[in-house]
């Protein structure tokens, strides 16, 4: 059966059966849209169920050749790193879905929307030829300009435009690096092209071209991170976007980029990731210090977790191009746990804007009085994303800081100081918002948070706990496919992964064969 | 009989959830029940395995429970040897009586079982850091009281001072935890594994000097936020702002306590460094020294015990520092019993006054708070280090032990016995000014001896601060000898002769009756001395040294950070990408003029643009 092929379709079919509802019942749009949004993520856990661990290779393949002279294909496959991305994603769209109740306007089109995106990005992380992967990566970006610009706040336009700009600036490189490799990858098999991801792997690069194309590629994953300085799209359109899709782009698109140098600028161009990989590194640790630091002295509640999310994807860069194998796989678990805790923040966000209508800290004061429940999960997801032990944040960084320290110790230590930062942002946010005595009398009398809310926030609640507590599995799953990477780097430049750098076991994986349709089961 | 020591922590860790989630439902005497119930039984459970050591027929033994972080090898473990169930036995007793002592004081608090949800958790936190087998599990319960203590010091919240005293505990703490996590990377980096047993062994023969003396500092910085030394002991006497019970339990008998406890855990890293324990030999005798200098000045009840405790820990600190490991985690179980009798007998006074805190306006409370009294004043003498309660052999030991290592360690022994008098001559003074002379309150406040609850664990925690330090006299050091299979490895200290410690302690002791005698004098009358001039107002204030942080720290890193939030983000970073675009959009509408319409002005564009970069990628890449 064709597994993920189902899993990228049902969103979209979800889209159309929202699109086809009778125009006067917009009562159906909510209630039908979130059970739409539920089928991918009952997929999505079957393939999380039946993903065979210890392997190493693409799972639940698919190989269909569109034309055999360009070389395109529908490949979809999944492995460790793409996995936990796929139920990350799978999970989110559900509890945004829900989150949206206070969508008025439009309710149709918004859901429409959601759905398309969520076909995007499951594309963009299942893809496997790259001429697919970047069809998919531009059709995110439609339906989040659209979210951002009809039903984000004041600033909209101007948010917008600046997310669509420095996307498509990254797009522009990233579709001629595409191109041209997949035009050298055809030259050296004989025929016009191939954008076959396994055909790629294959081919024979200059120094020269893997600096280019590691760049094409790399611009566009940086700002899509986004790492510094790239990042000042970020607070604008997180700040601008409404509830749901601050959700969706914090929690995933966001890790499209993280997601693209793993599998991209790390495999396809190891010579050059080898060399760059001190730069990218310094930019990820500035990027960690900077959004930390700016963090602590935003007015706006939502820019806060915005400039944090540039501090924490700083640690996922840092962890990806420290290239051992507790930093990478670090990273991953990072990316999961980041996509958990800043996806409940801004869903706690949310639903506070929805009562008062402010994002100003200084609006508020001594809410934990007046809603506990509120207050209680919201320290709890502050504290997740400080890293506390026992926690989903801390499992991560603590694999990205350890295992990174093994080859870049000073930009490390650097970067464990962002520790010590987020926990002055963080706490001190809470402090302002949700201490002290009720100032402002419309606080007074709003209500804490209802069943339907609290029902929204539960699963990531428990995930959180989850992954703090119990990571292994997670960690099983992610360790060899990251350990193939290095494998690859090591065989194919002189660079040498410390000893305790590969404590893995992970001895000498390839990318195994392909296995045609599902072949797991 | 260690089957079950994984229950140490799950029972308490149960305890918080229930009463977090159920609390309410429960209502107070079954939730504050509950609370008691999972520390009780937690100490009940510890209790056969500990006198297996004492029998002698205990082994050190390591209890796998599962993997954790596998990919650095991190798994949840069990370490338990004599060191472990001391400090088990601290933590989950000292916790119960604590626990029992706040049923009563809490009684009527609107958040009660979330009180108790907090401490069964701050509980449960301890066990962690105590119980691990390795430094990645160690900092997770050192990380997860840090947790507790921020929620039980803001635990009323509404007041602003308690919230950002909560907040300032966190994050001073959180300094010290980056050093413990800096500590973590080299180790792992030199070790590959985080295991005690591993990196305890093979230590010696691989560790160079710098990487020990690396090592050992980074984790001091992280012993310094947790046991409140130099520069890091400013978050503990705001957390005052706590109930007292937490003052207790947390700030006096166990959570600042960690310091020293990880400092003698890893006692084999520690002697690789000689020049680490140099300094924080000498940060521990400073620490002494500043907080004895502030503690005799202040007039808050709290604030005295306060810091009293930065003291006691400094010379908890100087002990770990000189290598007496054991006079160190001696000083630490004597000092819990009789630190957490003084801060509940304050509770207990201050439950009495009905909240009031400040020693001006006490005075006479002998009469109506006789338990109270009674007790107090055997923390009173413990604490001044008079022979026989404890504290003067524990005190004493790490003196000698100072002494005895001779060279410029002389001059850390003399500050420690200065600072011994001192501590003598404040802790008088708050007796005296508490229990003794006239009253000073006004007719309002009716002041009463406490319940059952409160004074039972007084009377208990009474009879340890005589008794304790019976178990390790220099005439039989029973307590050094229990601990011993914990210090496998680490030298003894040299040079002390029975003579030489008879000689010393006859020292301390006369110094600590001239304290007391000194403080005696100075309050036992009728009107308080006036305390003015210029050390008693800085004394007060604490030298200020929080103002100082103000400005060197806090306010320059404040004005960086908003420097770069309204310059460095929107202008520059921003300005650059304006303008890039602006240039585009002037080379847009040359192409819009050949072009008709926007749209297809921008499309051409692109694809025109895109065939360049392909052109260009394709040129370099080879693909020509």
């Amino acid at each position: 059966m064709p597994v993920l092929t189902i899993l990228i379709a049902l969103p979209i079919v979800g889209a159309i059966v929202v699109a086809l509802l009778p125009k006067r019942r917009t009562e159906l749009v909510y209630p039908i849209a979130l059970g739409m949004s539920i089928p991918p993520l009952v997929v999505a856990m079957y393939v999380l169920v039946n993903f065979r661990v210890g392997d190493a290779a693409f799972q639940f393949a698919e190989n269909v050749v569109f034309t055999e002279a360009f070389g395109i294909g529908w490949i979809v496959a999944v492995d460790g790193i793409s996995l936990f991305m796929v139920v990350l994603t799978a999970l989110l769209f559900p509890i945004s879905i829900a989150a949206s109740r206070s969508i008025t306007s439009n309710v149709k089109s918004y859901m429409v929307l959601m759905l398309i995106l969520e076909t995007g990005l499951l594309g963009v992380f299942l893809a496997l030829d790259l001429f697919v992967f970047f069809a998919f990566f531009e059709i995110v970006l439609i339906p989040m300009y659209l979210l951002i610009s009809l039903w984000g706040s004041e600033n909209r336009a101007y948010a917008s435009l600046k997310f669509v700009l420095f996307t498509a600036t990254g797009s522009a490189f990233l579709l001629a690096s595409i191109i041209a490799l997949a035009i050298i990858t055809g030259d050296q098999m004989g025929t016009l092209a191939s954008f076959d991801f396994r055909n790629m792997l294959q081919t024979e690069l200059s120094s020269t071209a893997q600096f280019v194309l590691f760049a094409g590629f790399g611009i566009a994953f940086a700002i899509k991170v986004p790492l510094f300085p790239f990042h000042t799209w970020l607070p604008d359109a997180h700040t601008e976007a409404p509830t749901a899709a601050s959700v969706i782009l914090a929690a995933v698109l966001l890790k499209m980029g993280a997601y693209g140098f793993l599998r991209f600028n790390l495999t396809l161009f190891p010579e050059a990731a080898v060399s760059l990989a001190v730069p990218l590194a310094v930019l990820g640790v500035v990027g960690i210090v900077y959004g930390a630091a700016l963090a602590i002295v935003q007015p706006d509640i939502k820019r806060l977790i915005a400039y944090s999310s540039v501090s924490h994807m700083g640690f996922i860069v840092l962890g990806a191009f420290a290239l051992t194998t507790q930093a990478l796989t670090g990273s991953v678990v990072l990316m999961i746990s980041h996509g958990l805790t800043t996806g409940a923040l801004f869903l706690l966000v949310g639903m506070i804007y929805d009562r008062t209508h402010t994002r100003e800290i200084a609006d508020y004061g001594g809410l934990a009085r007046v809603m506990p429940v509120f207050a209680g999960m919201f320290l709890f997801a502050a504290l997740a994303s400080a890293g506390l032990p026992g926690l989903s944040g801390f499992v991560g960084e603590f694999a990205v800081l350890i295992g990174s320290y093994l080859t870049l110790p000073v930009l490390t230590v650097i970067a464990s100081s962002g520790v010590i930062l987020a926990a002055i942002y963080l706490l001190w946010a809470y402090e302002r918002v949700f201490t002290g005595p009720v100032t402002n009398p419309k606080l007074k009398v709003l209500r804490d948070l209802g069943f339907r809310e609290v029902a929204i926030m539960a699963p990531l609640v428990v995930l959180i706990i989850g992954l703090g507590v119990y990571p292994k599995p997670v960690f099983d799953r992610i360790e060899p496919s990251v350990g193939i990477i290095l494998d690859r780097i090591e065989a194919t430049t002189d660079f040498e992964v410390p000893a305790e750098g590969r404590l893995s076991g992970v001895a000498e994986i390839e990318y195994g064969p392909v296995h045609e349709s599902g072949g797991d089961n | 009989m260690t089957d079950l020591l994984w229950l140490v922590i799950a029972l308490p860790l149960l305890g918080a959830v229930v009463n977090l989630f159920f609390g309410k439902r429960l209502g107070e005497p079954v939730a504050g029940g509950l609370s008691v119930g999972v520390v009780v039984a937690s100490w009940a459970i510890a209790v056969p395995a500990t006198l297996s050591f004492v029998t002698g027929s205990g082994q050190v033994e390591t209890i796998y429970l599962f993997s954790w972080i596998p990919v650095v090898g991190a798994d949840a473990a069990i370490l338990w040897d004599p060191l472990s169930a001391v400090m088990t036995m601290i933590v989950t007793g000292v916790g119960a009586l604590i626990h029992i002592y706040s049923l009563g004081y809490m009684r009527g608090d609107e958040r009660y079982p979330r009180f108790f949800a907090f401490l069964n958790l701050f509980i449960a936190s301890m066990m962690i850091l105590v119980l691990s087998a390795n430094f990645a599990m160690m900092f997770v319960g050192w990380e997860l009281v840090g947790l507790s203590s921020y929620l039980l010091i803001s635990f009323w919240f509404t007041k602003p001072e308690a919230a950002a005293a909560g907040k300032k505990a966190f994050i001073v703490n959180r300094i010290g935890d980056w050093g413990f996590l800096v500590a973590l990377m080299i180790i792992f980096a030199t070790f590959g594994t985080f295991d005690f047993g591993t990196i305890f062994t093979t230590a010696p023969g691989i560790l160079t000097v710098g990487a020990a003396t690396a090592i050992t500092l980074l984790l001091f910085v992280g012993a310094a936020g947790k046991s409140a030394q130099i520069p890091l002991y400013i978050w503990l006497p705001d957390a005052m702002e706590g109930p007292t019970p937490v003052s207790a339990l947390i700030h006096a008998a166990t959570m600042v306590t960690a310091g020293v406890f990880m400092i003698a855990r890893a006692a084999v890293l520690f002697e690789l460094a000689p020049v680490s324990g140099a300094v924080i030999a000498v940060v521990g005798t400073l620490t002494a020294l500043v907080a004895a200098l502030i503690a005799v000045s202040q007039t808050d009840i709290k604030k005295v015990l306060a810091y009293s405790t930065i003291s006691q820990l400094g010379f908890m600190v100087l002990a770990v520092g000189v290598g007496a490991y054991t006079a160190g985690v001696f000083h630490l179980a004597t000092h819990a019993f009789f630190k957490a009798l003084l801060f509940l007998g304050a509770g207990s006074v201050i439950h009495a006054m009905a909240g009031e805190q400040d020693m001006r306006k006490m005075g006479g409370l002998r009469k109506m708070m006789p338990v109270t009294f009674i007790t107090m004043a055997i923390g009173w003498l413990a604490i001044s280090g008079i022979f026989p309660f404890a504290g003067f052999w524990s005190k004493d030991e790490i003196l000698a032990a100072t002494f005895a290592k001779g060279g410029a360690f002389i001059v850390l022994w003399a500050v420690g016995l200065f600072v011994a008098l001192l501590t003598a001559f404040y802790m008088t003074r708050m007796f005296v000014m508490t229990f003794l002379g006239r009253p000073r309150w006004d007719g309002g406040t009716h002041p009463h001896e406490s319940p059952a609850t409160m004074t039972v664990p007084l009377i208990v925690l009474g009879f340890f601060s005589v008794s304790a330090g019976l178990v390790n006299t220099p005439a039989r050091l029973a307590f050094e000898h229990f601990l011993e299979p914990s210090f496998v490895g680490v030298p003894h200290i040299k040079g002390l002769t029975l003579g030489l410690i008879v000689t010393l302690a006859v020292v301390s002791l006369v110094v600590a009756l001239a304290g007391v005698t000194w403080g005696w004098l100075a309050y036992r009358r009728d009107e308080l001395p006036a305390e003015d001039g210029a050390f008693w107002r800085r004394s007060l204030e604490a030298f200020a040294v929080d103002d100082f942080y103000g400005r060197v720290i806090v306010a320059p890193g404040k004005r960086v950070s908003t420097w770069a939030a309204e310059t460095m983000d929107p202008r520059v970073i921003d300005g650059a990408a304006h303008g890039v675009a602006r240039g585009v959009l002037r080379f847009g509408s040359v192409l819009g003029k050949l072009q008709t319409g926007q749209v297809r002005g921008y499309a051409g564009g692109m694809a025109v643009a895109g065939v360049i970069l392909i052109f260009v990628f394709l040129a370099v890449g080879g693909g020509f």
